[in-house]
C-alpha cells in the first residue's frame, strides 16, 4: 500500500504546475480568460497538447499515452488548485472517456487522437431538461432508418457544448436503452445556444431536430453501463479536481487570516478564527483520503467498487467543499464576495463541480438504499 | 402565557395581509417571489405605496409618520409583507438613517430629511465601511475638517451598497484625529452630487452589482449636514447598527423560499433525504420565529433584546442553508446560471446558484456571525 507519488508522477505533477500554475498563477490572468469565448485560453490548450496532458487516458494506439488514473487524478488537482477552466475534466475525461469505452477501434484512432493533439474539443452531450444525473437518456430519442441514424430532443447543460467541434450524444434507442452517437455540431438539426456558467465555465443548450448521428461503437446496443463507468471515473476526477481548488482555498484563508487586521492585530490573534481554519484543514484531509482512495479503486477497474468509491469519494468531497467554499468567504469577509478577489471564485468553481455529476445527497441516496446489504466497509478489501 | 393573537391583534394582521397583497402591484411581488432583481423605479413605488398607508415607517416617532404600535404589531407588519412579496421598505431610510435623524437630529434636520426619507423621495446610501476598517468600524480614517461653515471630507468608504442609486449618503467621519477612536467619529449627511464625490462599481461573485467604493476629494459639507452633536457619530452608529440587528432575521422571506422549493422539488420531496432536509429547515425556522416572537414580546421599552444577535446570527445561517437546498433541488441545471430564458431549464433553477452565491454575504454585514457570537458571549454570557 502507498498514498505517494512515485517520480515520474512527481514529474509530471511539477510539469502541469508549471505550465497551468504559472499560466494561472495570477488571478487576473483567470479572470481575463474565462471573460470571452470560449472562455479558455486556446493557446495553453495546445500546449498542453504538445505536453501529452490532452491524451493522457487514451490507449497508445488512440494516440494517447495511456498513462493510469493515478496520472489524470494529478492534472485535475492542478488544473483545480488554479482554476483553470481549460475544459480538462468535461472534454479529455468525460467526453474523451466515452469515446475511449465506447467507440471503435476506428473510431477511437480518429477521435481521440485529434482530442490528444488539441485539433478538437469534445463535449459530452448527456444531461438533460428534468433528469438528475442518471446514466441514461429519456428526452433525446434516436430514430433508425436503414444505416442511418437521427436524433430529437434537447440536451441541456452541455459543458462547453457551443465551442466543441464534436459531440458525444447519449438518446434513447427505438427498441430501449441508451445508445451513444457521435453529432457534427455544424450539420444541419444542430442548434447550440451558448453561456457562461457562474464560475466563468461555458456551458450550452443543444436542441437537436432530425440531426444526424453516427453510432458511437455498436449500432443500437445499450450503453448504459459503458456511460455509467465513466461517470464514476469522471466523479473521482472531478473529487481530485475539488481538491485541488480546497487546498489553495484554505492556504489562502490561513494567509489573510495572518495579513488581515482589524482592531489593531491580525486576525489569527483571534482563537475562534483559528479553530474555524482548523476544520477546513481537517474536512480537506479527510476528503483528500476518500478521493486518494477512490483514485486507486478507478485503477483496479472494477466497475461495482468503482461505483462505490466514487459515491463515497463524491459524497464526502461534496461535504468538504461546502464546509471550506463557505467559511473560505466567510473568514475573508466582505472581500471575499468580490469578484476581482479569486476566494469567491474557488467557492463558485467547487460548487460547480458539485452540480456537475452528483451532489453529495443524490450520492447518499444511493449509499442509503444499501445500508443493510453489508456489515462494514473495508477500504482494503 | 397565552399563545392566540388577540382579536384585535388578529384583525391587525388580517388588514395587513389583505393590504399588502392588493395594493401593491402584483408585478413587484411577482418578481421578488421568483427572485428577481427590482428596479430602483419599483422599490421605489413599492415605498411610496407603503408610505401613503402610514406603513413603509411605522417604528418612527409618531409625528414623522409613525404608528404606535407594539412591538407585536410591527412584527406582524414585517412578517407579513414578506410573506406577501412586498419589498421591504428600504432598510437605509427606513431603519438606518430615518430613526437616527428622529432621535437624535436638530429639528432643522428632521424637517428637511424626514418625510423625503419615508417617502424615498431621497434614496440613502450607508457610508461606514472602508477598506480597513470593517468588523473594526471604529478604526475608520475619513477624515470631515471644519472649514468656516462646511466640513472638508477626504478618503474612501468601500461595500456602499446599491450606492449608484444613492441621492444621498450617510457617512462616519473623523473629525477629531487626536481622540481615542470611538470618541472622534461624527455622523454627517453628504449629497452625493457634491464635487469631488465618486462612486466606482464593484462586481461580486455573483455577478451581480450592488456594492460600491465612494470616493472623497475635498468634498465640502455645509456644517448644518451634522447630525447631533460633533463627536458623538460613535453613539448614533451605535444605536442604528442596533436597529439593524433587529429586522434582520427574515423569517418570513425565507419560509415562503423555503415553501416555493416544495413546489420546485416536485417529485424529489418522496426522496426522505430531500424530505428530511425540508423538515429540519421547516423546524429550525420554526423556532427562529418563536424565539422572534418572545423577543417582540418581551421587549416593551423598544430597546432591542439582547437575544436579537441569536436572530442575526439564526436568521442568516437558516436564508443561506435555504438558498444552499434550491441549488440542490436544480441539481444540473444550475450551472445554467448565464442562460437566458431560451433555456429549457426553469428560470428559479437557473438563479439558484447565483443567489446561493449571493447570499454568502448575510452573514458577513450588518456585524459578522462572528461579531454576533462575540456579543452573545460577552454581553449576554457575561463572558
Ligand atoms: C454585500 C455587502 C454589502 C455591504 N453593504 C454595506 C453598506 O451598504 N454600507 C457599509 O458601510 N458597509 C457595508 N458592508 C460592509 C460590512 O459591514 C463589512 O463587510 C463587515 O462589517 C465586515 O467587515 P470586513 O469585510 O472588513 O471583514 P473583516 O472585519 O476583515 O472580517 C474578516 C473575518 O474576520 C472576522 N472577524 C473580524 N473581527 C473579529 C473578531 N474580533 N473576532 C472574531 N472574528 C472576527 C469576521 O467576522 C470575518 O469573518 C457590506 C458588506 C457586504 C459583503
Amino acid at each position: 500500500m502507498d498514498f505517494t507519488y512515485d517520480d515520474e508522477q512527481q514529474a509530471l505533477r511539477e510539469a502541469v504546475r508549471g505550465l497551468v500554475g504559472k499560466a494561472y498563477s495570477d488571478f487576473e490572468s483567470r479572470r481575463q480568460a474565462v471573460k470571452e469565448d470560449p472562455g479558455f485560453d486556446e493557446k495553453l490548450w495546445a500546449r498542453l497538447a504538445e505536453m501529452g496532458i490532452l491524451g493522457l487516458p487514451f490507449r497508445e494506439e488512440d494516440g494517447g499515452s495511456g498513462a493510469g488514473p493515478v496520472e489524470v487524478a494529478i492534472v485535475a488537482e492542478e488544473m483545480g488548485r488554479v482554476l483553470a477552466p481549460e475544459p480538462f475534466l468535461t472534454s479529455v475525461v468525460l467526453a474523451g472517456g466515452i469515446v475511449s469505452a465506447g467507440a471503435s477501434p476506428e473510431q477511437r484512432a480518429e477521435i481521440l487522437g485529434a482530442l490528444s493533439g488539441g485539433e478538437s474539443v469534445l463535449a459530452f452531450a448527456h444531461a438533460e431538461p428534468g433528469t438528475r444525473w442518471v446514466a441514461t437518456a429519456e428526452g433525446v430519442t434516436a430514430t433508425q432508418d436503414g444505416d442511418t441514424w437521427t436524433l430529437s430532443g434537447v440536451k441541456e447543460p452541455v459543458p462547453h457544448g457551443a465551442r466543441a467541434d464534436q459531440l458525444v450524444v447519449s438518446a434513447k434507442l427505438p427498441e430501449g436503452g441508451t445508445g451513444l452517437f457521435l453529432v457534427d455540431p455544424s450539420a444541419a438539426g444542430t442548434e447550440r445556444t451558448g453561456y457562461a456558467t457562474h464560475d466563468g465555465g461555458r456551458a450550452a443548450r443543444v436542441a437537436f431536430d432530425g440531426a444526424a448521428g453516427v453510432p458511437l461503437g455498436e449500432a443500437g446496443a445499450d450503453r448504459t453501463p459503458t456511460i455509467a463507468a465513466v461517470l464514476d471515473i469522471a466523479r473521482v476526477m472531478a473529487c481530485n479536481e475539488a481538491i485541488g481548488a480546497m487546498e489553495v482555498a484554505l492556504r489562502a484563508t490561513t494567509e489573510y487570516l495572518k495579513n488581515r487586521k482589524q482592531f489593531g492585530v491580525p486576525l489569527n490573534t483571534f482563537q475562534a478564527l483559528n479553530f474555524r481554519a482548523a476544520d477546513m484543514y481537517v474536512s480537506l484531509e479527510l476528503a483528500k483520503s476518500l478521493t486518494t482512495w477512490a483514485t486507486m479503486v478507478i485503477a483496479g477497474g472494477q466497475p461495482d467498487e468503482m461505483a462505490d468509491a466514487a459515491r463515497r469519494a463524491a459524497l464526502g468531497v461534496s461535504r468538504a467543499g461546502r464546509h471550506l467554499g463557505q467559511e473560505a468567504i466567510q473568514l475573508h469577509g466582505g472581500i471575499g464576495m468580490t469578484a476581482e478577489y479569486s476566494i469567491g471564485s474557488y467557492t463558485s468553481h467547487l460548487t460547480a463541480l458539485d452540480h456537475l455529476l452528483g451532489d453529495g445527497n443524490f450520492h447518499l441516496s444511493t449509499l442509503v438504499a444499501g445500508i443493510g446489504e453489508y456489515d462494514e466497509v473495508d477500504p482494503l478489501d | 402565557m397565552q399563545l392566540e393573537l388577540s382579536p384585535e391583534d388578529a384583525a391587525f394582521r388580517e388588514e395587513m395581509r389583505e393590504f399588502f397583497t392588493t395594493k401593491v402591484p402584483q408585478e413587484i411581488r411577482t418578481a421578488v417571489a421568483e427572485r428577481r432583481e427590482l428596479s430602483k423605479e419599483q422599490i421605489v413605488e413599492s415605498q411610496q405605496i407603503l408610505n401613503a398607508a402610514g406603513l413603509a415607517v411605522p417604528h418612527w416617532p409618531v409625528e414623522h409618520g409613525g404608528q404606535d404600535w407594539s412591538a407585536l404589531r410591527r412584527h406582524i407588519w414585517h412578517e407579513e409583507m414578506q410573506r406577501a412579496c412586498v419589498p421591504l421598505p428600504l432598510a437605509f431610510n427606513a431603519s438606518m438613517v430615518g430613526p437616527v435623524i428622529a432621535q437624535f437630529g436638530s429639528d432643522e434636520i428632521k424637517e428637511r430629511f424626514l418625510a423625503k426619507t419615508a417617502n424615498l423621495d431621497i434614496w440613502w446610501s450607508q457610508g461606514f465601511s472602508e477598506p480597513d476598517a470593517g468588523s473594526d468600524l471604529a478604526s475608520l480614517r475619513t477624515t470631515a475638517v471644519r472649514d468656516g461653515d462646511e466640513f472638508v471630507v477626504n478618503g474612501q468608504k468601500t461595500w456602499t451598497t446599491l450606492g449608484q442609486y444613492g441621492d444621498w449618503i450617510f457617512c462616519l467621519v473623523r473629525t477629531d484625529p487626536d481622540a481615542k477612536k470611538q470618541r472622534g467619529i461624527s455622523f454627517l449627511l453628504i449629497d452625493m452630487t457634491s464635487p469631488g464625490l465618486t462612486v466606482r462599481p464593484i462586481e461580486l461573485i455573483d455577478g451581480g452589482h450592488e456594492v460600491n467604493e465612494v470616493w472623497f476629494e475635498d468634498v465640502r459639507v455645509p456644517a448644518d449636514n451634522l447630525v447631533g452633536e460633533l463627536n458623538h457619530g460613535w453613539d448614533y452608529a451605535k444605536f442604528l447598527l442596533g436597529n439593524e440587528r433587529v429586522g434582520v432575521a427574515p423569517v418570513g422571506a425565507t419560509k415562503r423560499v423555503l415553501a416555493q422549493a416544495k413546489e420546485y422539488a416536485g417529485e424529489q420531496l418522496k426522496d426522505p433525504l430531500t424530505a428530511a432536509r425540508f423538515a429540519e429547515l421547516e423546524n429550525e425556522l420554526l423556532a427562529l420565529e418563536l424565539t422572534a416572537l418572545r423577543v417582540v414580546a418581551n421587549s416593551a421599552d423598544g430597546k432591542p433584546h439582547p437575544a436579537s444577535s441569536v436572530l442575526k446570527l439564526k436568521g442568516t445561517e437558516l436564508q443561506q442553508a435555504v438558498s444552499e437546498l434550491v441549488v440542490d433541488l436544480a441539481g444540473p441545471a444550475s450551472w445554467a446560471s448565464g442562460a437566458d430564458d431560451d433555456s429549457e431549464l426553469a428560470g428559479w433553477a437557473r438563479r439558484a446558484t447565483p443567489t446561493y452565491l449571493n447570499l454568502r454575504k448575510a452573514s458577513i454585514y450588518g456585524g459578522s456571525n462572528e461579531i454576533q457570537r462575540q456579543i452573545i458571549a460577552k454581553t449576554i454570557l457575561g463572558l
